[in-house]
């Protein structure tokens, strides 16, 4: 095969950032053409032109797995909504070569009032398979799912790893010449990630199948793309094999962080690492490397999580410890704090790192590390993070039927 | 795959979107089909009466109209009993009201898939009249019902209604879609539509008869409705009232120039729809 099955050529989106309000009303339209009139052509007035994807150019060939990698807010999932024509490229083109099945979302059309069977059937048409199609395979999704028993119970009773099976499975059994997968396998238990990913790479290795396929998991990009493009604020940076890429986006990050000291006088941070592989598992790990002209006695770290906004969230360091934090006097050396379970929602966030000994601070880095954090977790139906904020934590619920007490 | 007729070779690019469309509506039927019914399945979901609620409220608004206008205001009904002039009229009403509404709020009830699958948008407004349609069909088993009850039975006419029905079909997704693509841009609109629906029910003949209007009848015709109306009428009760074809044509024409317009209105902001969802 000579021809590349996606060719894109200086595909461009532009949108317009409203600086007031979000969803137009009449009003405002009104409004502004009359100012415009009035004023003289300040009609698009406290709008910003804001380009998430410009000039670029790539061809992916038949067979191919194209792992799309950079941070929120690179482009990712324009690129994927304009491939899946979605939305319309303001500049450029895109020719695509055989039949295109995007995946951008988790049950995309799930209805919460329908049973499992029903919403198979309309989660299919949506995602473009025919009746016929979806009847003949209807088995083999649902034993994949693992929900045989809950065939008939409406999906809003499902557990939140029921629904997502359910919906994965519904997706694997696309057949299209082409498919193109957003940020959807980071959800759901490890065990089903596992399966999830084993399918499309079989897919992909088997029938010849070309795979778009974008992800913060680094593990899973390099088991099943051969290639990757990384795209940084709407640029591409670099299109490679997938090794190369990857090495190149991580030590590109600030998800890990080398200081050169002003002032070596004093102690002072040297690096900064996060473990993106334990974060992917839901751990954070974070690595702070620090030097000191003179031996600290009890060297200590502090880190603070901050919201993308940067919002402090969670805060610990090692003199909050007491007794429990007591490591030997050094003048350089490297400490590493871990939450086992990040009771965070998927998000960006940023940590800040100190730097001190018991009793004083001696260097400070605000907003050292950057960082995706795509949470193990999944909640179909839940509110925006606006709403409910960032913190995930193990919620219980209970319930008494009868009248409440009191008066 | 579901669409093996899929041109070789897709080019995305600006202001390209409308190539093949009516074609790629067509590949898309069954999905039609299925948001229908999905439409469908879903709304009597955990109600009690379930389809009952088809019917108790054009009965009721049946007591009310024929007590106002056929009993308080007095207005002639020429030979057929009162009752069966207003659901005559409401039946087509509520047809209109119903797919109408339905097509208004479609895009915005519908965002979650608009921002996430490809597909032509037109599909979401037109699947969601066919709940209109059932609900149509259930009040045509009152209308049997209370035919049945006067000994009243239509004639040959009546042969003559699916004609009327795609008018009111017309109408309704013309306007529809005018509403509902502007309700993605302007979430005004949505005030709109409930508005519209109160006035039109007043400015067409739903719960007395057109021929009580002898001026003004060719202006009073550029509500499509009132053909729709009258034609039911026509259809259903022996030929009567007279059908104007002068009345018919503008009334028709209207419906037309709505569907067009709205179309093509409709087809120009859809490019930008899953932008300003």
């Amino acid at each position: 095969m000579s021809q590349p099955v996606i060719s894109v050529q200086n595909l461009g989106k532009r949108y317009y950032l409203s600086h007031e309000k979000r969803s137009d009303t009449l009003r405002d339209t009104i409004a502004q053409k009359f100012r415009g009139l009035l004023g003289g052509g300040a009609g698009a007035a406290g709008q910003e032109e804001f380009w998430a994807l410009r000039d670029v150019s790539f061809n992916v060939n038949q067979g191919d797995v194209l792992g799309i990698i950079g941070r929120n807010g690179a482009g990712k999932s324009t690129l994927l909504k304009l491939l899946s024509r979605i939305t319309e490229p303001t500049t450029g083109r895109a020719v695509i070569r055989g039949r295109v099945a995007s995946l951008l979302e988790v049950g995309t059309g799930f209805h919460p009032e329908l049973s499992g069977r029903e919403n198979i059937f309309l989660n299919g048409a949506i995602l473009g398979m025919s009746r016929l199609e979806i009847q003949r395979k209807f088995d083999e999704i649902v034993a994949f799912a693992e929900v045989e028993r809950f065939l008939d119970t409406q999906v809003k009773h499902y557990s939140s790893g029921m629904y997502v099976r359910l919906a994965f499975a519904v997706a694997a059994h696309l057949e299209p010449e082409i498919l193109i997968v957003d940020e959807v396998l980071a959800v759901g238990d490890a065990q089903f990630q596992k399966k999830c990913l084993g399918k499309m790479s079989q897919v992909a290795r088997d029938s010849g199948r070309t795979v778009l396929f974008v992800s913060h998991n680094t593990g899973a990009l390099q088991a099943i793309c051969r290639s990757a493009l990384w795209l940084q604020s709407g640029l591409v940076v670099r299109h490679g094999p997938i090794g190369e890429c990857l090495t190149a986006y991580l030590a590109s990050g600030n998800e890990s962080a080398v200081f050169t000291p002003a002032n070596t006088a004093k102690p002072h941070i040297t690096s900064v690492a996060l473990d993106r592989a334990a974060l992917a598992g839901g751990r954070f790990r974070l690595s702070v490397g620090f030097k000191s002209p003179f031996p600290l006695s009890c060297p200590v770290i502090g880190i603070t999580l901050q919201s993308r906004h940067g919002q402090p969230l969670a805060g610990s360091n090692g003199r909050m410890m007491g007794d429990r934090w007591t490591p030997p006097a050094m003048s350089e050396g490297v400490i590493t704090a871990e939450i086992a379970s990040l009771p965070l929602h998927s998000d960006t966030y940023r940590a800040s790192v100190y730097l001190g000994d018991a009793v004083q601070d001696y260097d400070q880095k605000l907003d050292a590390v950057e960082f995706d954090y795509i949470s193990p977790h999944f909640y179909p139906q839940s509110p925006p993070l606006h709403v409910i904020g960032q913190l995930d934590l193990p919620w219980s619920w209970s319930v008494e039927p009868g009248q409440p007490p009191g008066k | 795959m579901s669409h093996p007729d899929t041109p070789d070779e897709l080019v995305l690019e600006a202001g390209r979107a409308s190539r093949n469309y009516w074609r790629d509506l067509w590949r898309f039927r069954e999905l039609l089909g299925f948001l229908a019914w999905r439409d469908i399945k879903v709304r009597y979901k955990q109600t009690v009466l379930g389809v009952l609620w088809a019917l108790i409220q054009p009965a009721v608004t049946l007591a009310v109209f024929t007590f106002i206008f056929g009993k308080l205001a007095g207005m002639p009904a020429g030979n057929v009993p009162y009752p069966l002039l207003v659901l005559c009229g409401l039946l087509p009403w509520q047809l209109f009201s119903a797919a109408f509404s339905n097509a208004s709020g479609s895009l915005v009830a519908n965002t979650h898939l608009i921002s996430k699958v490809y597909f032509p948008r037109l599909i979401v407004p037109l699947s969601s009249v066919a709940v209109a349609l059932i609900d149509f069909a259930i009040v045509l088993v009152l209308l049997a019902a209370l035919c049945f009850w006067w000994r009243f039975a239509p004639d040959g006419r009546v042969l003559l209604l699916p004609l009327f029905i795609v008018l009111t079909l017309v109408t309704a997704i013309g306007t529809g879609l005018w509403l509902t693509a502007l309700t993605v841009k302007y979430r005004d609109f949505r005030f709109v539509v409930p508005f519209l629906l109160q006035v039109g029910l007043f400015l067409s003949p739903v719960g007395f008869s057109s021929a009580n209007l002898p001026n003004w009848q060719h202006v009073y015709a550029l509500n499509p409705m009132v053909a729709a109306i009258d034609g039911f009428r026509w259809c259903l009760l022996r030929g009567e009232p007279v059908l104007d074809p002068a009345n018919l044509a503008i009334s028709t024409g209207m419906a037309g120039l709505l569907l067009v317009s709205g179309l093509w209105y409709f087809r120009r902001m859809e490019r930008g729809f899953a932008d300003l969802i």
